[in-house]
């Protein structure tokens, strides 16, 4: 196996297939909330924790979790980044933006959602720094026309 | 070393189901835990079969797997052959000695995905094998020949193996296919790829087999009828079918390592019930003669003689095997669960007569059965 000294050839290879995931009646629930401009969490009748995206089960009890509740749509970042780089899903047109983990008010978890801090010009890194902070406020602002899903919430909006 | 027994099984169903892969898999395991009264974080140790892509749904399995089965904030790992070897990862700690519990649970949706076909054709090597279109499916269509043509082997006694097993399938309330056919239907479905036909390729299911394992002490506080892990043997073959008699499996290998474990001399004596991995109809025979229940050439025989129904001495698939319920990937953990049922009494209206002592439990995946991989349990 002696190693070629020019360049090796290589065989270039891509994978498309379809999959058809299903969401399941409690992610729909979640999402459908989301129409209505409501944020639903699911509460654990054993611990008493309320999680948001609403969940099937606590992961903690394993026990169900069938008690809806509408939670807050306000909260504080608990930790941000700043994205300025294209990868896989993220193009050109969609940098830079701000990734962050939200503590919705009332609600026992960071949303875990990868939202996205807006409504003022991102573009400006200085700017940024001023605004965006760990334990700034912020509110969802969502977008007028909504289809039940994540795109449903424009951006989250700093509370000055 | 410790003895490892299986305290307690669940399943789900291999039809399309509405809930997504969390809902789907939180069910079984819910399910197990309540029956043997454990909550999840006294289980020591959990072992996850699922594939993270391909045959998953595109599942994320970090995201979804770990949570929906108990594993969250415990000792877990996650395997991606088939999972029979989950099982045997499972066992492992407890012989050691080092765990008294371990949950087991094998996970797939099958309607989330692409066919069978379409992910298996990633299987083949980039370079010789995948531009030519070889998949599974057309594999096996190569290995069916060679085993009609060198043995005699008849397309009547492999659309046999339908027959039964989807007769089998008919009471166990977990199967995928359900559908009474003969001979006759499965000859005159559609020839994919002579000399295979539709009716005698396995289907892509859902499945969630969730099983927990127990060191002596603990099985017999939790359960009264405690089925013994016996034995094991696997090995894997070179995956270029060129180098390969595709009629002189793996299976062979594995079948002598786990007997010698077990102490079967005499596997078509000794073994009471076989729950073997058959995604193609003739690899039923195929499979039978490698495991020792006939000579070689003679699957075709095994099959007319009846032994092999539900009735006979030694019945093959009462539970309808993979013909009726492919849940890729977590089938093998099936196939020991159902073994398992069957020493317990527990297998239902697809109950076997006669009292199981000896269960053979038997998976395998790739081209033509790279590998292949026995589990033998004990009463």
């Amino acid at each position: 196996m002696a190693e070629q000294k020019e360049k090796p050839r290589k065989v270039a290879a891509m994978g498309m297939v379809p999959y058809e995931m299903a969401l399941g009646p409690t992610w729909t629930r979640f999402f459908e909330g989301f129409k209505e401009k409501k944020i639903l969490g699911t509460k654990c009748n054993k611990c008493g924790r309320v999680l948001v995206p609403a969940r099937p089960f606590c992961s903690r009890c394993f026990e169900p979790m069938e008690e809806w509740v509408e939670v807050a749509q306000e909260g504080t970042i608990v930790t941000w980044s700043y994205v300025n780089y294209t990868y896989f899903g993220v193009t050109p047109d969609m940098i830079p933006l701000i990734g962050a983990t939200i503590k919705l008010d009332g609600v026992d978890c960071g949303t875990g959602m990868w939202t996205q801090i807006g409504g003022f010009d991102i573009k400006d890194f200085e700017l940024v720094t001023k605004k965006v902070k760990v334990g700034a406020r912020v509110r969802a602002v969502w977008r007028r026309k909504r289809q039940g899903n994540f795109r449903d919430i424009d951006y989250w909006k700093i509370i000055e | 070393m410790q003895k490892v027994g299986i305290v307690e099984v669940t399943q789900s169903s291999g039809v399309e189901s509405p809930l997504s892969l969390m809902e789907f898999t939180y069910k079984p395991v819910k399910e197990l835990l309540d029956k043997v009264d454990m909550r999840r974080d006294e289980v020591d140790m959990y072992i996850l079969a699922a594939t993270d892509v391909f045959h998953s749904g595109m599942s994320c399995a970090n995201a979804f797997d770990w949570d929906a089965s108990g594993a969250f904030m415990k000792p877990a790992s996650r395997e991606e052959g088939d999972a029979i070897t989950a099982f045997v990862y499972g066992c492992m700690p407890i012989m050691e000695g080092r765990y008294d519990t371990v949950l087991v649970v094998g996970l797939i949706k099958g309607s989330e995905n692409p066919e069978n076909d379409t992910l298996t054709s990633f299987v083949a090597d980039p370079f010789y094998s995948r531009p030519v279109g070889i998949q599974e499916t057309t594999a096996a269509a190569m290995q069916m020949r060679l085993y009609l043509q060198r043995y005699g082997i008849t397309e009547e006694q492999c659309a046999k193996v339908v027959v039964k097993n989807l007769g089998n399938a008919l009471f166990n309330p977990y199967a995928h296919i359900k559908k009474r056919v003969n001979v006759d239907d499965v000859l005159n479905s559609e020839r994919i790829c002579d000399p295979l036909k539709a009716m005698e390729c396995a289907p892509k299911s859902e499945g969630v087999c969730a099983m927990l394992l127990a060191s002596e002490e603990k099985a017999k506080k939790l359960t009264d009828k405690p089925v013994w892990f016996k034995g094991w043997g696997s090995s894997m073959d070179t995956f270029y079918l060129g180098d390969r008699d595709l009629l002189d499996t793996q299976l062979k290998a594995a079948a002598a390592s786990a007997y010698k474990m077990a102490g079967v001399s005499d596997p078509r004596k000794e073994i009471d019930v076989a729950e073997i991995c058959e995604p193609y109809a003739f690899q039923e025979l195929l499979w039978c003669e490698q495991l020792g229940f006939c000579a070689q050439g003679q699957g075709g025989k095994l099959i007319d003689s009846g032994v092999t129904q539900i009735t006979g001495a030694l019945p093959v698939n009462p539970s309808g095997g993979v013909l009726a319920m492919n849940p890729y990937v977590a089938r093998g953990l099936y196939r020991v669960a159902e073994a398992a049922l069957q020493i317990k009494g527990k297998a239902g209206e697809h109950q076997v007569d006669g009292k199981v002592n000896t269960a053979l439990a038997h998976s395998t995946y790739g081209f033509c059965g790279q590998w292949q991989g026995v589990v033998i349990l004990g009463s």
